[in-house]
């Protein structure tokens, strides 16, 4: 047995205590956070090569076998997921170094940042439900403080958005797991798997699951129960909301994978009926709230809402090319989304304002960063040869595939209305004549410039990667697809043939 | 016992929810509060209710003399009465925080973020 997979969580761990051990010392946070950062994204790749051929990496804490004790299991969903965190955390921290006021770094970012990969982190590998309900709360805690860190008054009215109605997707989780526990007996997510296969169960099963759309819906923004999220996600600095829009709703997003692959796997007529109703509803709504809106982070806050809705629809209709779509498209969402928060943030830094009346003639002045913006945004709304494009591409084809025309439709035509919300931050931002010139709020020298860019630059070569080597990821996706629709693989590897 | 106690579970989420819906911070975090409470008694009677011994094999014997009570559901339990309490404790100052930034805790008041 070796101690790899619980790694990802005992990094980022040691880095938020030695953060808040030198407290007092900025530039030393700043150097542990970066080289924390760095080790999660080692150890990420470390684990990739350890699952890339299909294995499950399985650990059991403190050596108690499955389903006593509590399981880390590592699939290829799950390392990728890792890896992203891992580029997450270093773009991030190199971000917010540059970009952060000191008194929210001296408050304890940091260690808030550090402790909320690591909820994420945990929350990615688990293989049991308490335990996931935990890394939950673990990374809720820390995304509380984040989000309120500062006390400006637009983020505590967002913040009391935010908590209630996490804390109340919480209960419901809870109230699940509690349900579960008396039907099966056991909170070990292949277990469950496998007393749910035998069937029998029935109507409870089902009502537990709706209560597991419920509270995982809440948390990753699925529609009607998003509204929290337009609320409070564009309050906090550009690096905190990058960090949450890459991570937080995306873990809902993984929960709800993970749990309606393994374990309610049985009545997908209904379930996932339920789910690609939703998806469907919640990228129209999406799309539809953001063209209303004329703030730039505004816009992109509400985008990920509709972006959500393509990742369910992969889930809902439940086929593997489906759930290979749904695969790219969450690896290409993340990177996409942040770097496009990255950028509203830089442009703040240097207008001082993200409102779109305000701003203009901004391709004028940084060539640079315009280029990067109209990278993204093209690649969000799927214009090929970007990553969008395959992503969105195999959803499509898969939903032909099975002949819901309807979520096709939906699908294509929230695309062309996401194409117009990034063509309106363009034309005003970028293309328009300022209204009234407005001076840089924060004047950098050239070289302190690129520094700044940096980050946002080293995520658009990945969203550039990812389209050059659509053909591998693809491949890796199917395989990964593959091992979902399959849970018979992860029992197995979980409970070691003990059946 | 059942019976009982579903009533009272009932009463809780009931009442948490129609708290939660009120306009006032302090009505809201008492409806959180008697929501989680809801669900920490949900974890306890659906693993079943049993008068029984500790879960602990009597020395020299391989088997239980009675059938125990299940001991998980109260680590369960204990483990989410800990995270309710960190978290209504955080809540409770972040109402406080918010109630002086804004001057007031009528949530009809905090629109500002809405859209």
């Amino acid at each position: 047995m070796t101690l790899l997979p619980v790694l990802p969580i005992i990094v980022p761990l040691a880095g938020a205590v030695l953060c808040m051990l030198t407290r007092k010392s900025l530039l030393l946070q700043k150097i542990i956070a970066m080289a924390t950062s760095f080790i999660i994204l080692l150890v990420s790749i470390l684990i990739m090569l350890e699952t890339k051929d299909g294995t499950i990496a399985v650990m059991s804490v403190g050596g108690w076998k499955a389903p006593f004790g509590i399981t880390l299991a590592i699939d290829m969903l799950s390392s990728m997921m890792l890896i992203l965190v891992g580029l997450l955390a270093v773009g991030i921290t190199a971000y917010s170094c540059q970009d952060l006021d000191e008194e929210r770094m001296r408050f304890g970012f940091f260690p808030l940042m550090l402790i909320l990969l690591m909820g994420v982190n945990g929350a990615f590998i688990t293989g049991d439900l308490f335990n996931l309900y935990v890394w939950f709360e673990v990374l809720l805690t820390a995304s509380f403080i984040l989000l309120a860190l500062g006390g400006e008054r637009p983020q505590l009215e967002g913040s009391i958005k935010y908590v209630t109605l996490n804390l109340l997707s919480s209960a419901l989780f809870l109230a699940g797991i509690g349900i579960f526990y008396g039907m099966a007996g056991t909170l070990n997510m292949a277990e469950l798997a496998h007393v749910i296969q035998q069937g029998e169960r029935g109507g409870l099963v089902t009502m537990v699951a709706v209560m597991f759309i419920m509270a995982f819906g809440i948390k990753c923004g699925m529609f009607p129960l998003y509204f929290w999220l337009p609320a409070s996600y564009p309050t906090p600095p550009a690096a905190v909301t990058a960090l949450f829009s890459g991570l937080l709703t995306k873990v809902g997003v993984y929960s709800l994978i993970r749990v309606f692959t393994l374990i309610f796997s049985t009545d997908p007529e209904f379930l996932h009926g339920l789910i690609l109703v939703g998806a469907s509803l919640t990228m129209l709504s999406g799309v539809l709230a953001a063209a209303c809106q004329y703030d730039m982070r505004k816009i992109l806050a509400v985008h990920i809402v509709s972006q959500i809705g393509y990742i369910l629809m992969g889930l809902g209709l439940f086929t593997r090319l489906a759930l290979t779509g749904a695969i790219v498209y969450l690896m290409h969402v993340i990177i996409v989304k942040t770097n496009l928060f990255l950028i509203a943030g830089a442009v703040k830094r240097i207008k001082g304002t993200t409102d779109l009346h305000k701003l203009g003639g901004l391709y004028k002045e940084r060539p640079g960063l315009s280029i990067l913006f109209i990278l993204s945004a093209m690649s969000l709304a799927g214009i090929p040869p970007l990553s969008g494009f395959f992503a969105k591409l195999t959803l499509i084809i898969s939903g032909l595939q099975v002949e819901s025309w309807w979520i096709v439709v939906t699908a294509l035509g929230v695309s062309l209305l996401t194409l117009y919300s990034m063509t309106k931050i363009w034309a005003y931002v970028f293309w328009k004549p300022a209204p009234e010139p407005l001076p840089d709020v924060n004047p950098m020298s050239q070289g302190q410039w690129m520094l700044f860019l940096l980050p946002i630059i080293g995520f658009s070569v990945i969203i550039v990667a990812i389209s050059v080597f659509a053909g591998p990821i693809f491949e890796f996706a199917d395989v990964a697809a593959g091992q979902l629709m399959n849970p018979q693989g992860y029992m197995d590897a979980v409970l070691g043939g003990r059946q | 016992m059942e019976v009982l106690l579903a009533v009272v579970i009932g009463t809780l989420y009931g009442g948490g929810l129609y708290l939660m819906m009120r306009r006032n911070l302090v009505q809201l975090i008492i409806g959180l509060g008697l929501l989680s409470h809801g669900a920490n008694l949900l974890i306890f009677i659906a693993a079943g209710l049993r008068q029984g011994g500790a879960p602990i094999i009597a020395e020299g014997k391989k088997v239980f003399l009675t059938l125990p009570a299940d001991p998980l559901p109260q680590a369960l339990i204990l483990t989410s009465i800990v995270i309710s309490f960190a978290v209504t404790a955080f809540a409770l100052v972040l109402f406080l925080r918010t109630y002086q930034e804004v001057g007031t805790n009528d949530l009809d008041e905090m629109k500002e973020t809405d859209t």
